[in-house]
């Protein structure tokens, strides 16, 4: 806590040296900002994203369709997030797979994951051709996000449905033995 | 007691099994490719109830499930209009109607439809799928989800399901216009080439 006092009060001052009307909300604002800037965030399109979703190296893929403006599926991040977390040891890795439309990168997304420190994967997916590669992802999905797929080397399951933590952990448990 | 216990557990099972196909079922429903589709009547945002069986003179219609709040269906909304303004002439006018739980997603009320509408001059009935009962006829999932309808001596036939195009991003980097394509065959009495789309949008919500 100290150190953030101390970060604040050395931007205070500095800002105040350009400008005197800054005030903390401002300060605050621009470094949240600034950390969005540094956020990596690995654009794909399908052909590119297709080998995470194809991995054979026995390790479970929670692989979560999502958007910052999707509210179901911001709704159900926090349990992706706590999966990650607690299954970790148990060989299971979440990927976030957004679907926002790249000029919200910066302006959404990058601030989004920052806002809500997400801890698992997030990378995008940049490919106006959805009707070639929906159907590589699951047959029968529609398109409507939030949707999921869990798979481990060649079992997969896929899901166009909201999950809460429950049912999700009762899903991937069905990957594990 | 043995016995009732079996019973009641083959009670169970068979109440499982059937309640499970059931939704499995749920979800599977809805009209496929060549299915008639049923006649609705949904108050549109002028407050009067519109009907397929009120457009005497159409040939068949573009029926859209879209909503004022997936940026998905907003991306699409000029496409919409001009679906309509091309082809409401030819016979094949844009109905849309908006599927979403308005508890859900207050911002998809009637109030805000009407708004909506004025604001991008639509020109094509915007209804309220009341309680929700529409949609899961037409087995929509998503907006926007568009259905092509033919109309025929037996009824309205689908004859496309799916996306309006395939760029949503960009309206002038489009290579298939899906939807112009499938009306265009009709129009020209000829059978639709790509019958079935996929594409990304906002479930409906519930």
């Amino acid at each position: 806590m100290k150190k953030y006092c101390l970060i604040i009060i050395v931007l205070l001052l500095a800002c105040n040296q350009e400008k005197n009307n800054n005030n903390i909300s401002d300060i605050v604002v621009k470094t949240e900002e600034s950390k969005a800037e540094t956020v990596d965030l690995i654009v794909y399109d399908y052909n590119t994203l297709e080998p995470l979703l194809n991995k054979k190296d026995g390790k479970v893929y929670v692989i979560n369709f999502w958007a910052t403006w999707c509210a179901p599926c911001v709704k159900e991040l926090p349990y992706f997030e706590t999966l990650n977390k607690e299954y970790q040891s148990k060989n299971v890795e979440v990927i976030l797979v957004s679907l926002d439309f790249p000029k919200q990168y910066e302006k959404k997304l990058k601030p989004f994951i920052v806002n809500k420190n997400l801890i698992s994967r997030v990378v995008a997916l940049n490919d106006v051709d959805s009707n070639t590669w929906i159907p590589k992802v699951n047959k029968d999905w529609s398109g409507a996000i939030p949707a999921t797929l869990i798979y481990k080397n060649d079992k997969r399951a896929f899901y166009e449905k909201s999950f809460n933590l429950e049912e999700l952990k009762k899903e991937v448990n069905k990957f594990l033995n | 007691m043995k016995k009732t216990v079996k019973l009641m557990l083959l009670t169970a099972i068979v109440f499982g099994v059937w309640s499970f196909t059931k939704t499995e079922k749920a979800i599977d429903n809805g009209y496929k490719v060549g299915d008639y589709v049923k006649d609705f009547k949904l108050e549109n945002i002028d407050g009067k109830m519109v009907s397929m069986s009120d457009f005497e003179k159409a040939k068949g219609f573009i029926i859209t499930f879209t909503c004022n709040t997936c940026p998905y269906a907003v991306a699409y909304e000029d496409r919409i209009e001009a679906l309509n303004k091309m082809y409401e002439e030819k016979g094949y006018p844009v109905i849309a109607i908006m599927p979403n739980n308005v508890k859900v997603k207050p911002e998809d009320g009637m109030k805000y439809m009407r708004a909506r509408a004025e604001e991008k001059g639509f020109t094509f009935p915007y209804l309220m799928d009341e309680g929700q009962r529409v949609y899961p006829q037409f087995g929509a999932t998503k907006t926007p989800h568009i259905y092509v309808v033919k109309k025929t001596d037996k009824g309205n036939m689908v004859k496309y399901i799916g996306a309006i195009d395939d760029n949503y991003q960009n309206a002038d980097e489009v290579k298939n216009k899906y939807v112009e394509d499938a009306v265009n065959a009709l129009l020209n009495g000829k059978e639709v080439d790509v019958t079935e789309t996929k594409a990304i949008g906002c479930s409906i919500k519930v």
